[in-house]
């Protein structure tokens, strides 16, 4: 089968594939650009481990077609830090213990991500909603939405 | 018809490991030139924080900082022998082997050191942060660092360590069936309180309140950590969780995520957790296995519960809407 050429940003840097006509984002992010940050945890768009952000809006990389992402931004947690630094979520995330075996958290992080670029200061409903597609198995969840809500809060407190 | 509500309360204890052929973990710890420690395993840690508390336990047993130590984990191949993490004995099993061969490396280390000065290893004391001292006399001194140099190029001596520990094979005994299949015993408790709906047998979990007895907290946010999900985890499986709910027949089991019951992020019930230190006479700084338990107590506590609400006994895992309901029925024919 032809091979397709995909075209995308990612974490800001232009990229560029050939790729099977038909692969999911997460597969292409994975074994074609090399960023692992994505996981793949039910391949079926339930658990939210694959979970980025294609254009400013979260989407399911298992769910999406990685040619549909021609000429897209897409963010994924390879692309937080920044020189080096951790982005508040990673650091919120870090200190209040929000992660235990690790597989939920780029999927969680980015879910937060995408609330707090919409609603600066989430209430803790607001939180529950968006990380609602996002399955974890270990912490209970209480610490991953004390996490994002302590990103907000210190995202303000920077922005005040 | 109306909204019930009711407490229950279940107290645990939790045996630390197991025991069916006997119970072995082993570690080998050993200095690199410049003075960090190597401490090679063949455990697992699959997100529990094994890898975090060894390095504790090898950092204060030695006497250094604990971002002087690696853990190298999981190759079963080339490693030391470990049965493996589980049956909560991470900890206790291989926390015993590494403080055992950090003890052996820590002499080594000081025999070193006291050559270098030329004093009496016995007068040397570590000050936990890098340095190897006479005591009471911290001036007289040479860094961990120096000392590991001067084992590698001038001694010719491995700074290094052996641990073995080994619960050996318990036997039962032939008059009475008495066996000791576990060492230290954790210990929780739990009271919950519930408000079940009689008419669509649905249960609303309103408070979890949790005490857990963990012998010593050697890392206490990982243990909180572990306590806070264990506990939500317990909720789940006394409501919601199973593969097989009409078993052993295999109908209306989940096949994937999108059929498995999960309770997610909005449904989580009020939770409080206390955590009690009794360290354990036998346990790595006095650490007991709090990995399986902390998901126990509220299992029992949410039947109790039930029953305290509705008067029905649900002796079936998960308690779902449909066994309190035919539960109420067959009580309301039998009155």
């Amino acid at each position: 089968m032809a091979k397709v050429p995909v075209q995308l940003t990612l974490n800001g840097t232009e990229r560029a594939e050939f790729i099977d006509g038909g692969l999911t984002l997460l597969n292409a992010l994975r074994d074609r650009f090399g960023d692992t940050s994505p996981k793949g945890g039910c391949h079926q768009g339930t658990c939210g481990a694959c979970s980025v952000i294609v254009d400013g809006d979260l989407k399911l990389s298992c769910l999406t077609l990685a040619e549909t992402c021609n000429g897209a931004h897409v963010e994924t947690t390879a692309g937080l830090a920044a020189d080096g630094i951790q982005h508040p979520l990673q650091r919120a995330f870090l200190d209040g213990f929000a992660a235990q075996c690790g597989f939920c958290t780029p999927g969680m992080i980015m879910a937060a991500k995408a609330l707090l670029a919409r609603v600066p200061n989430p209430s803790r409903d607001d939180v529950v909603e968006a990380i609602s597609g996002n399955i974890c198995r270990c912490t209970g969840y209480e610490p991953i939405i004390q996490a994002i809500l302590s990103a907000a809060r210190s995202n303000s407190q920077n922005a005040a | 018809m109306a909204l019930k509500r009711g407490r229950g309360v279940a107290a645990i204890n939790y045996p630390t490991g197991m025991n069916l052929g006997g119970d072995p973990s082993q570690a080998l710890v050993h200095s690199t030139p410049t003075g960090a420690f190597m401490v090679t395993l063949s455990s697992v840690d699959l997100g529990q924080g094994l890898r975090q508390v060894m390095a504790q336990i090898c950092a204060e047993t030695i006497g250094i900082p604990t971002e002087q130590v690696t853990i190298d984990t999981a190759d079963t191949d080339t490693g030391p022998h470990c049965m493996g993490t589980f049956a909560s004995r991470g900890t206790h099993r291989i926390g015993n082997a590494v403080a055992q061969a950090a003890r052996e490396a820590r002499q080594v280390m000081l025999e070193v050191a006291a050559e270098a000065l030329e004093v009496d290893a016995g007068d040397l004391d570590t000050d936990g942060k890098g340095m190897i001292h006479v005591k009471g006399a911290p001036q007289k001194s040479i860094s961990v660092f120096d000392t590991a140099l001067a084992a590698h190029f001038k001694y010719g001596r491995s700074i290094s360590g052996r641990g073995m520990f080994l619960v050996p094979r318990s036997f039962p005994e032939t008059e009475t069936g008495a066996m000791k299949p576990a060492t230290c015993y954790a210990h929780a408790c739990t009271v919950v309180d519930v408000e079940v709906d009689d008419e669509t047998g649905e249960v609303d979990v309103v408070s979890v309140k949790n005490v857990f007895e963990v012998g010593r907290a050697l890392n206490p946010s990982m243990v909180e950590q572990q306590l806070v999900g264990g506990s939500w985890m317990g909720i789940s499986h006394a409501l919601y969780e199973t593969t097989e709910p009409y078993y052993p027949a295999r109908e209306h089991g989940g096949r994937d995520f999108n059929e498995y019951l999960m309770p997610g992020p909005g449904n989580l019930a009020e939770t409080e957790t206390i955590v009690l230190e009794r360290p354990a006479a036998d346990g790595p700084y006095g650490a007991k296995g709090v990995g399986e338990m902390c998901a126990n107590p509220q299992i029992p506590a949410v039947a109790n519960a039930i029953f305290d609400a509705v008067g029905v006994r649900i002796d079936s895992l998960p308690i779902t809407p449909e066994k309190i309901l035919r539960a109420l029925k067959a009580q309301r024919a039998a009155a």
